[in-house]
């Protein structure tokens, strides 16, 4: 057993045990100081994702982007193409599309496919709201995706697209590309903690030789008092002190800074914590699987193969489509949000129509609903299919739906949620046990690679 | 002299016709160059900043893609400004492209309704070397017909 690490706060100055690109300045949850040295002596080469995008010099998005990339020690690359091919590629590529930047995405993509350009990740982006921009981004997607190994992601972007919004995407796109060898672990040894300062909750697990020892949870508020309350939590079923505590990670909104205060070891973003902790409770480390992550403020499908990330889509932007709009229905049926699962069971969502697409129209259909005299126990189930729809419609189109499908987050805790989801995808749908702590469980994991033999 | 739009907006071989005949062609690059030496800006590499999708609202809706809007506020400014117009169909890539076809829709129907339609030349791109000799022709006879500045009428005072 190595010798455990006690826990602290981390000064300034003080090598911060962090093999994580440097938190974003002004980043949401991140920290407002300059952050602690990293102990890596050379300083990694940049990681090369080509840009794959429709103009997005147009669109006023460019400086974001690059912003975004350079906070993961990213550059854009883009790959060289002869002008000639765009009158033909429409053909060779099999959509014959009219927009000449369009079919410029096609022979890019195809350049690095055939590795003309070399490439550690690839960013198929075009503007939102474009229809035949849509068609081409997800099968030039989709062509990357199936012809290569690289990790590809894609984004419909707006003029309004800004840097903090695509930094997780980022981050989690460069350790895909660079650090395949962190996502490799699938044992997790020694002590370790993980807290995964979420937007709603705070969730934190001790894990000790592949088992967990300690769970705690609760919800977010203040992002460190929440942290170190779950942490206590945790220690206290695990009955252990934090001085034993070998290595922590950190992941959620709150990242950087829960990760800062207790010098964590690993701080990562959650696309790759949670489809490392999904794979990992679900025990489907190897192979294809799916993985549906529907969280308290945004929604992640996430597409792997040995349990590391392939595609992913992340949803943000509609709290119809997350544990928000739950809460929502809970309380406007009344009933504690533990208990609207098993009210969701009970009901027939056939019963009501309701789209939540967006929360204010789900919330109105609600309402309207009840109006007219529809059971609580039919809006229930029909809250939980508006929201797998919209998951559906909005994440599913972006990724390979391979079996088997892991649903885990907050809102894999609603009964109704995988019935619809099994309903509407009409495969098994996996919920885990401790579905909800995919998040921390996937950090604890992962930090268990800093756990000195 | 007049100034000519041309389509597509970046077209060399284009540009040097209409300048050979004594008038201005109205080039994208020449708005780029604008907005590259804007001291005042730093959103390379075109210095398209979230506000200039903004300003493409006065030729789209807030529903057509920002970069189609980001497009038109450097084309909308060009065909307003201009006297006749050129209009190739067909192009082959490198002959010039503006990359998105909602913008050459809607770019191209501001030339045809924005300019008096007789001075403005559809023309098809050649496909053999006949074709290249009447294009290259009937470009410089167009451009030969044209008035003076003074004289050109915009579309909307066509009587």
């Amino acid at each position: 057993m190595s010798k455990a690490k006690p826990l602290k706060m981390a000064n300034a100055g003080e090598e911060k045990l962090c093999l994580d690109s440097e938190p974003p300045k002004n980043f949401e949850g991140g920290p407002e100081t300059k952050p602690t040295k990293s102990k890596q002596a050379k300083p990694e080469a940049k990681v090369k994702i080509a840009l794959v995008s429709c103009g997005t010099e147009y669109g006023g998005v460019q400086p974001a982007f690059e912003e975004a990339a350079a906070k993961v020690n990213a550059e854009f690359i883009y790959p060289e193409i002869d002008i000639k091919s765009l009158d033909t590629i429409g053909k060779d590529f099999g959509i014959e599309a009219a927009s000449g930047d369009l079919r410029l995405m096609m022979a890019r993509a195809q350049a690095v496919v055939r590795g003309e350009t070399i490439a550690d990740g690839v960013f198929v982006t075009t503007c939102f709201r474009c229809a035949e921009a849509a068609i081409v981004r997800n099968e030039v997607r989709r062509y990357i995706h199936q012809k290569s190994n690289i990790p590809v992601i894609s984004y419909s972007f707006t003029e309004q697209t800004d840097a903090v919004t695509l930094y997780t995407r980022f981050e989690a796109l460069t350790t895909i590309a660079k650090r395949r060898h962190l996502l490799a672990r699938e044992v997790q040894h020694g002590i370790t903690a993980g807290i995964d300062s979420g937007s709603t909750t705070t969730k934190a697990v001790i894990m000790k030789d592949n088992k967990i020892i300690g769970i705690g949870w609760g919800p977010t508020n203040e992002v460190l008092d929440s942290a170190e309350k779950a942490l206590v939590q945790a220690l206290e079923m695990a009955k252990i002190d934090r001085s034993e505590i070998q290595a922590m990670g950190t992941t959620g909104y709150g990242r950087y800074l829960v990760g800062e205060h207790y010098n964590a070891d690993l701080i990562q973003e959650e696309i790759t914590t949670n489809s490392k902790g999904a794979v990992y409770l679900a025990d489907v480390q190897k192979g294809p699987a799916t993985v549906i992550d529907i969280g308290g403020m945004d929604n992640k499908a996430i597409s792997v193969e040995d349990g590391i990330p392939g595609m992913f889509t992340m949803g943000g932007i509609c709290a119809g489509a997350s544990g928000r709009f739950f809460e929502t229905v809970a309380k406007r049926l009344n009933v504690d949000i533990t208990e609207l699962g098993d009210l969701a069971m009970k009901g027939l969502q056939e019963n009501v129509k309701m789209n939540s697409y967006c929360i204010v129209f789900g919330t109105q259909s609600l309402v309207n609903s009840l109006a007219k005299g529809a059971l609580p126990k039919d809006v229930a189930a029909a809250a939980c299919r508006s929201v797998v729809e919209q998951i559906y419609q909005q994440q599913l189109q972006e990724v390979d739906v391979k079996e088997p499908v892991i649903l885990v987050g907050g809102s894999s805790l609603i009964k109704g949620v995988p019935r619809e989801l099994s309903n509407l995808l009409n495969v098994k749908v996996i919920v885990p046990e401790n579905s909800h702590l995919i998040g921390a469980v996937g950090a604890a994991l992962l930090a268990s690679g800093f756990v000195e033999e | 002299m007049v100034k000519v739009f041309i389509y597509p907006t970046n077209s060399f071989i284009l540009a040097d016709l209409v300048t050979r005949a004594g008038h201005e062609p109205l080039v994208i690059m020449n708005q780029v160059r604008e907005k590259v030496t804007s001291l005042s800006v730093d959103s390379p590499p075109l210095n398209i900043t979230p506000e200039d999708p903004n300003l493409g609202l006065k030729y789209a809706a807030i529903e057509v893609p920002a970069g189609v809007r980001g497009r038109m506020s450097l084309m909308g400014p060009m065909v307003e400004e201009a006297e006749a117009g050129i209009i190739v169909e067909d192009t082959p890539a490198d002959f010039g492209c503006s990359g998105c076809n909602r913008t050459n829709e809607l770019v191209k129907y501001l030339a045809r309704t924005n300019l008096d339609r007789s001075n403005v030349l559809e023309i098809r791109y050649p496909t053999n070397e006949d074709q290249m000799h009447d294009f290259v022709y009937t470009i410089l006879e167009f451009l030969e017909t044209l008035p003076t500045g003074s004289e050109t009428k915009k579309g909307g005072d066509k009587k």
